[in-house]
């Protein structure tokens, strides 16, 4: 086991060092000129010259790559350009929020995926397998942002049981009830297309491993309907679901994005929304790279699960 | 336990029907048979005669579409077709242990052969995890796995076909069942492993006093296994009878049909019996009549206008065959 | 343990010999003809969805930014105004009409140029193999390691906003998912006879990539095409909702959203109505993929 996560934390390097160069070249993607869009057109030529030079931007591509990647890796991600602040304590106190919704909204569509896709496969075929379905289908296909507001429609402005937006920090007065309450429609919304795809996987891997000759062969031991479930058929059945669950990670992180814009949920998504607006590049480039690391992270964990489940994965 | 004790497992009129009332078929068609302790049946037929699925509907293994529509199971003097799924659950493994077909997908593949084989002792004894464990190690020993107490924590698919199929055999007896069901025990295996397999299987039913049902389409298995023989055809026991006279005295045309084909033809393993010429009936629209007659050479006119029941020759010798009878009768 | 098909040996010994006409068959059929029912109304939609888009502003009297100051936040079948009016009192109609030329556009064309681009990198990735084979994959792994809709985003949000920014922003988003497919498609159909006699009769690569493995691996990737399409124009709403796409006073759906978003209190069905332009026309694709999938593979009708 150890080896492999090994293997794998190595395997991740070459796609960091290509994800670093991507956020780099994104300010090569803006219109216009650097140094305009950090002085203002004001600016005299002679102080653009200058500003050039002194952030190296009158080198060649690759020797800015790596002066900019030595300072990144001293976690030196420059400064703001909207708000003249280092760009670090912008982005970090924005981290946390983003992870709580992410956590959140995962474990919405985690715990509502295995449980209605359980509930589903059971009674494959029934009324209520049918119509579970069909409600997947149409979260699985409606945008997240719009279903957000839907459910404000729904929740805040006509039943006025939840709080539309103005989430305090984390650490602010309200406390973690005031965080719970802010954090339900933000979740749920973002939860809702994630959490379609995983019944969907769920439902269909656990009917395809009731099928298998084992479990007749469990049965027949006289094992109970549980611990034959459990073992027999969940068991077998987790490898594809915790993949697709993996691969909506991205989805859910995508999405999060979003519905922070949908909440003002203090976030990172909220964060490259504002610095997109005011064309604040160094903070796009810091929160890209902050969301793209913690999706690589997140995705060596899930190979991590599978390896662990899977027995014939790590030996391979 | 009741006054029945060991009269092993009586099986009356068992019939199991897959689909519908109006659109389906009766796979298993009013099965009877009684299994005495110790002793060993074989069933044998063509691949679809509805072996196996006699073979599940004695366990309650039976799925939808598939359902049994009646019969008795007698084991100990209690019906196991009357019995909840709770009790049924603490019969099958305990009282009855079933050896399956393919050992290559029969067993788990996330889970250790140990723990396969001890969930089979956790659940029916009441013993510690660590117990279990233990005689999970012991039953590898005894089936003839070495180094038992290492390759308990191994996965299946460190073993090979019939190591695997040595660890279902332990998982099987593992709490000394009463009656041992065996379908197919060697179809999937190479013919180097197939005759320590049953050598195996024998041993440990002698050892335990166990019966044993074993369905197969491999007369060579039958030879080598069986106190008695019974021939299924499209659903039905054509023809019961001991080993001996099963194979020197066969009376059924369809029996006669497979012991011709067996003694010609190389054993080729896994491929499914077909040794008369036509095919087995449409279940769902039986001919009237004997089920054979379609493809019988001796068919005779009367056996299109009835249906064929199992009837006593001597020694306890029972065919389905009318023509049989009136020959026989004739001699 | 009830509808699980355990005793698939036995119901599969029983079906083998049923004759066609029989209950199993015919619910089989039934189940498939419904299956194709879904698609065939969703192309339906779609067909009818394109026609409106493409027509419907032509006819006259529709602006889609024609403010009627004096007829603002009209509700839904006003007088006039059959969907309402937006805060400035524009007619809803005339601007889903007009923005689903956006929306359409921005889902269809990142997807058909991903397409072609993804399926010549595939190809190439495929049967060349080697170290072209390696940089390839490697570039995508890169792509394929930012959240989608992240690195769309960001994309998009470096660059100029407009309709060409998102297009070109879901293009590169979407380029490794087809190469992916078309490279393991390709790799399925090298190894196959037509391919070795082509080769041994002293075809030249390209010619055999054109002639032999393109049109095998072409299906897929129409499959894949259809059903990315739909999410795509949720993705594509996504972003212009953002404002990263057209910008006003036009609007496709996703920024009408976003525009409706403001007096989501007052007038809510400024923003439902977009939203729900936008459900219908994804979840029609997403039907229209599966029935083409079902269509091209007989294996799956049985599912």
């Amino acid at each position: 086991m150890a080896n492999f996560i090994l293997r794998r934390i190595i395997g991740v390097v070459p796609v960091i060092c290509g994800v670093s160069i991507v956020i780099f070249l994104l300010v090569h993607l803006a219109p216009g000129d650097a140094a305009t869009a950090l002085l203002g057109p004001q600016a005299s030529e002679a102080a653009k010259q200058e500003l050039r030079h002194t952030l190296g931007l009158d080198q060649s591509l690759p020797v800015q790559y790596l002066a900019w990647l030595a300072r990144t890796l001293r976690g030196d991600f420059g400064v703001s350009i909207a708000t003249h602040l280092p760009v670090l304590t912008l982005v970090l106190p924005r981290f946390g929020n983003t992870l709580i919704l992410t956590f959140g909204s995962l474990l919405i569509a985690i715990v509502s995926g295995y449980v209605i896709g359980l509930l589903s496969a059971l009674r494959a075929n029934s009324l209520f397998d049918r119509l579970i379905m069909s409600v997947t289908l149409l979260a699985g296909s409606a945008p997240p942002f719009w279903l957000g507001l839907i459910l404000v429609l729904l929740f805040a402005i006509q039943l006025r049981w939840l709080p539309v937006s103005g989430m305090d920090d984390v650490t602010g007065n309200g406390g973690v009830m005031d965080v719970l309450r802010h954090l339900a429609l933000p979740a749920v919304t973002t939860a809702m297309g994630p959490a379609a795809v995983i019944t969907r996987i769920v439902r269909t891997s656990l009917i395809e491993a009731l099928g298998r000759p084992h479990v007749r062969v469990a049965r027949a031991k006289g094992l109970k309907r549980s611990e034959l479930l459990r073992r027999h058929v969940i068991l077998n059945a987790l490898p594809p679901v915790i993949t697709i669950t993996g691969l909506q990670l991205g989805y859910l992180l995508g999405g999060a994005l979003l519905t922070e814009v949908v909440f003002a949920w203090p976030g990172l998504g909220s964060l490259l929304y504002d610095s997109i607006t005011a064309r604040d590049l160094p903070v796009i480039q810091a929160t890209t790279l902050a969301i793209a690391l913690a999706f690589v992270l997140a995705n060596i964990v899930v190979d991590l699960i599978n390896a662990k489940l899977d027995p014939r994965l790590r030996e391979a | 336990m009741s006054e029945g004790a060991d009269a092993g497992l009586i099986v009356e009129n068992l019939r199991t029907r897959f689909g519908s009332d109006r659109a389906g078929a009766t796979v298993v068609d009013g099965v009877s048979f009684a299994l005495q302790p110790g002793r060993t049946i074989a069933l044998v037929g063509e691949s679809g005669c509805g072996k196996s699925a006699t073979a599940l509907s004695l366990m309650r293994l039976i799925e939808p579409p598939g359902r049994i529509i009646s019969g008795r199971v007698l084991l100990d003097g209690r019906d196991l077709l009357a019995m909840s799924e709770r009790e049924m659950e603490g019969t099958r493994g305990a009282k009855i242990g079933m050896i399956f077909q393919d050992p290559l997908t029969s067993l788990n593949p996330a889970l250790t052969i140990g723990w396969q084989i001890s969930e089979t002792i956790l659940a029916h004894q009441p013993v510690s995890r660590a117990a279990a464990e233990q005689k999970a190690i012991e039953l590898l020993r005894h089936v003839g796995v070495n180094d038992a107490e290492r390759r308990a924590h191994d996965y299946p698919h460190h073993f090979s076909g019939g190591m695997r199929q040595r660890v279902l055999i332990a998982a099987a007896i593992s709490c000394r069942p009463k009656v041992i069901i065996a379908d197919e025990p060697t179809t999937a295996l190479d013919v180097t492993v197939q005759a320590k397999i049953l050598r195996l299987l024998r041993d440990l039913q002698q050892e335990m006093h166990a019966s044993m049902l074993l369905i197969t389409h491999d007369l060579g298995v039958v030879a080598a296994m069986a106190d008695e023989v019974m021939v299924m055809y499209a659903g039905r026991i054509v023809e019961r009878a001991d080993v001996d006279t099963l194979f020197h005295n066969p009376g059924h045309p369809y029996t006669k049909a497979l012991l011709a084909c067996a003694t010609g033809i190389e054993d080729d393993r896994g491929v499914p019996l077909e040794p008369i010429g036509g095919s087995a009936p449409d279940l769902r629209h039986p001919p009237p009549g004997c089920r054979f007659a379609p493809r019988c050479s001796a068919v005779q006119d009367l056996c299109r206008a009835q249906d064929q029941s199992l009837r006593a020759l001597a020694g306890g010798h029972e065919v389905a065959c009318v023509v049989v009878e009136q020959e026989r009768a004739d001699a | 343990m009830s509808g699980a098909n355990s005793s698939a040996g036995i119901v599969e010994a029983v079906s083998a010999a049923a004759a066609p006409g029989s209950g199993s068959a015919r619910f089989w059929r039934l189940k498939s003809f419904a299956r194709n029912r879904a698609a065939l109304i969703s192309a339906l939609v779609l067909v009818g969805v394109v026609g409106a888009v493409t027509f419907g502003p032509l006819i006259g009297g529709l602006n889609p930014d024609d403010a009627d100051n004096l007829a603002r936040y009209a509700p839904m079948g006003s007088p006039g105004h059959l969907l309402g009016t937006d805060q400035q009192g524009r007619d809803m109609l005339a601007r889903l009409l007009f923005g689903g030329r956006v929306s359409l556009l921005v889902g269809v064309a990142p997807t058909l140029t991903a397409g072609v681009i993804g399926l010549a990198l595939g190809l190439l990735s495929g049967y060349v193999r080697g170290v072209v084979d390696q940089i390839i994959m490697r570039c995508l792994d890169v792509v394929f390691a930012f959240p989608m809709v992240l690195l769309a985003i960001a994309i998009a949000g470096a660059m100029q906003p407009g309709v060409l920014t998102e297009i070109i922003a879901i293009t590169v988003i979407l380029v490794p998912y087809f190469a992916r497919l078309a490279r393991t498609a390709t790799e399925s159909v090298v190894p196959m006879p037509f391919v070795e006699a082509a080769r041994a009769a002293g075809g030249t690569p390209s010619a055999i990539m054109l002639r032999y493995i393109l049109p095998a691996v072409f299906g897929p990737v129409i499959v894949y095409a259809t059903t990315l399409i739909g999410l795509m124009i949720v993705v594509g709403s996504g972003l212009s909702f953002l404002g990263l796409g057209v910008q006003p006073p036009t609007a496709d759906w996703g920024a009408m959203v976003a525009e409706g978003r403001v007096v989501l209190r007052r007038a809510s069905h400024v923003t439902i109505i977009p939203g729900v332009a936008i459900l219908i026309v994804s979840l029609a694709f997403n039907f229209l993929g599966d029935g083409i999938r079902d269509a091209l593979d007989p294996r799956t009708i049985r599912r």
